[in-house]
């Protein structure tokens, strides 16, 4: 068992302001004993990265509903390696259609939570690649 | 949300059902029910046509006129949107309700930092006036109406409509357009705000009083109790809410001495379908008398037609699973079911592909054609307000009522909604419902075909053919920008906009300067930045 509780930040990327999916999610995060910080809206990448060297977070979560999963997630992890974030892990959820999955994982995402992916499946998930 | 709650009672091995806005329902009524809830068909219901209209808003309802149905629709460039509201248009759409990207619904221009790998994606992008004049070429501004879903910039939307139909001809007067323009529901699902909630209250405001004076037949406003109820509100609490808000743009304008009678018959709404068939129903019912009663009773409106609660019921897309998809196309048929039996004016559905992508061409129609099927062939036109006097019904009707008048009060106690939605209470409560729905939804409490029944599971995966994004659409609108700053009158955009910061400094009404600065072809991005320095941007506050 671990000993520390794991520090996930849940961020909005863009302009999408979708973010019930992105809220419920840090929700149940929490519940599941994890400390979870919630970005807000409309979060610039900059943004998002500054945040989580200023928690020292494990796991950035980042919730995209509006189809731009892969540009998004492609330019953050090329911001992760710049940062020298290499235990930090990036995790992608929202609508992602199935074609996309493999080619998140190929850029380095740690793990893809497409909508209706069940509480105890992120938790598990995310307790797995910390 | 939306569906109800299913338990065995272990006493009498009969199933309680609990709705979402808490009312239990019974196994039987009988006219009992009806006289212990004081039931008056001249107080409760009247003549369709007539005061409350709980019934229908016309006497003659769908036996004189079909709804309207308005798809959603917009993606691209405006080239593509124009190809596509001309589609919907020859297949029977009479009004169109349009789609636009990210970055305009911020107020960005395609060639902005914050708008890459967004421009067209979800709706179409628009720059200019030179973007409007492309996607509704050819289109009769004077016989179709438009739905515009803007909120953040949609006083620089109406002033484009406006200044679109001048130039091709069109005299103000005789265009119609929607904008949503409800800002504070983005405030809680949604999020496509900018600028503080007192700012955006005043733009609101600014747009309504300017369609009262200057046009006539466009609906400034249209509140969204959708995007609430897609955000974790209760059927009771969507209506609630959605009165609230309205309360708060009627304050704003009557403070600049404009009378409610004069512009709430100008108010539409958006409201949801999904869920439980009986209780949307009810809810309609009963917001249709509510509405009706407060504007008389508080606002001291008296001609009819101002009372009417107008508006689209429709949507329902939180009800769509991702799982078996096409089980969607009968879930939606059922929504819509639900909406024609409330006496809906105006519809839309969501496509059964849409928790995966922007509908296809394919899935589009298939919705009208579902609208089309109630309307044409089943017999939902035959006769208004087909379930009145149901003992059901109509208890459920006056139990609705009850409840959203419990969750007004409950806003009214804490301040009215412009302050509760600046504390975050409403974003936390909703979302927190939202949750505990989801886990019960997880957990199978709430019963979902396709997703948590038994029998359901091992089913085979669905591929849904998905809408492309071309990467071109971003390309070919920073082009055409670019082009555009290089031969427009740029001294003369200078000159728009800086009369367009004064008067936003000054509290004058902003519309006619935007509509000055739409003519000189000014941009979106431009005209938001002026309004972005001087409103500033809102804080939103912790969910937790």
């Amino acid at each position: 068992m671990k000993t520390k509780k794991i520090k996930i930040l849940i961020a909005k990327p863009g302009l999408d302001g979708h973010d019930k999916g992105a809220k419920i999610v840090a929700l149940a995060l929490r519940d599941a004993g994890m400390e979870v910080i919630y970005s807000g809206l409309h979060q610039t990448l900059e943004q998002i990265i500054e945040t989580a060297i200023k928690e020292s977070v494990n796991v950035i979560g980042l919730s995209i509903m509006s189809g731009a999963h892969l540009p998004i997630s492609e330019k953050l992890i090329s911001m992760m390696k710049k940062q020298k974030l290499n235990n930090v892990y990036l995790t992608v959820g929202g609508v992602i259609p199935n074609q996309d999955i493999p080619k998140l994982k190929e850029m380095g995402v740690a793990k893809v939570f497409p909508g209706g992916t069940s509480f105890d499946d992120i938790v598990k998930g995310i307790n797995e690649i910390v | 949300m939306g569906v109800a709650k299913y338990i065995k009672n272990k006493k009498n091995g009969i199933q309680d059902v609990t709705y979402q806005s808490g009312i239990k329902v019974k196994p039987v009524y009988g006219p009992d029910d009806l006289e212990k809830a004081g039931f008056q068909y001249k107080k409760d219901l009247g003549d369709p046509g007539e005061y409350p209209f709980t019934r229908s808003l016309h006497p003659q309802s769908y036996r004189s006129r079909a709804w309207t149905t308005r798809q959603y629709t917009g993606f691209g460039t405006p080239e593509e949107t124009n190809e596509r509201f001309k589609l919907m248009i020859a297949n029977g759409q009479n009004g169109l309700n349009v789609a636009f990207d990210l970055p305009t619904q911020m107020g960005y221009d395609s060639d902005h930092a914050l708008a890459q790998g967004e421009v067209g994606r979800v709706g179409m992008a628009v720059d200019s006036l030179k973007d409007f004049e492309t996607a509704f070429a050819g289109i009769p501004l004077d016989k179709i109406g438009s739905g515009l879903t803007i909120n953040a910039v949609a006083t620089i939307m109406m002033a484009m409509y406006q200044a679109v139909a001048e130039k091709f001809g069109y005299s103000k007067d005789q265009i119609s357009t929607t904008p949503q323009n409800d800002i504070l529901k983005e405030m809680i699902g949604r999020g496509a705000w900018i600028f503080p909630v007192e700012h955006g209250v005043r733009l609101v405001g600014d747009s309504i009083e300017y369609a009262v004076k200057e046009l006539p037949k466009s609906n400034p406003v249209s509140i969204c109790g959708y995007h609430i109820r897609e955000s974790g509100a209760t059927p009771a609490q969507e209506i609630a809410y959605a009165f609230e808000i309205a309360k708060a743009y009627i304050d704003n304008v009557v403070k600049r001495g404009i009378q409610p009678e004069e512009f709430v018959g100008r108010f539409s709404f958006n409201f949801n379908v999904y869920g439980n068939l009986w209780e949307q129903i009810a809810k309609f019912r009963a917001a249709r008398k509510l509405w009706a009663k407060m504007l008389k009773n508080e606002y001291k409106v008296t001609e009819k037609k101002k009372l009417f609660l107008r508006g689209l019921f429709g949507g329902g897309g939180s009800g769509l699973t991702k799982e078996q998809p096409e089980n969607n196309i009968m879930r939606s048929a059922y929504y819509a079911l639900g909406a024609a039996l409330s006496g809906a004016q105006t519809t839309a559905l969501c496509s059964f592909d849409e928790a995966y992508t922007i509908p296809t061409p394919r899935s589009a129609l298939l919705s009208l054609r579902t609208l089309e099927i109630l309307m044409d062939e089943v017999g939902l036109r035959d006769t208004v307000d087909p379930l009145a006097g149901s003992y059901f019904i109509e208890t459920l009707t006056l139990e609705m009522e009850e409840k959203i008048l419990e969750e007004m009060n409950k806003v009214q106690q804490m301040g009215g909604m412009v302050k509760c939605i600046s504390k975050g209470i409403i974003q936390r409560k909703v979302s927190n419902q939202a949750y505990e729905f989801e886990k019960g939804l997880q957990s199978g409490e709430y019963k979902k075909v396709g997703l948590n029944l038994p029998d359901n599971k091992n089913s085979e995966k669905t591929n849904v053919e998905l809408h492309g994004y071309n990467e071109e659409w971003a390309e070919k609108s920073k082009s055409n920008l670019k082009q555009l700053k290089k031969t427009r009158n740029n001294k003369q955009v200078t000159q728009t906009l800086n009369d367009l910061e004064k008067a936003a400094k000054t509290n004058k009404n902003v519309m006619p300067y935007l509509v000055k600065c739409c003519h000189s072809y000014a941009t979106v991005g431009e005209m938001t930045q002026v309004f972005r320095q001087i409103f500033g941007e809102w804080n939103e506050p912790d969910f937790y």
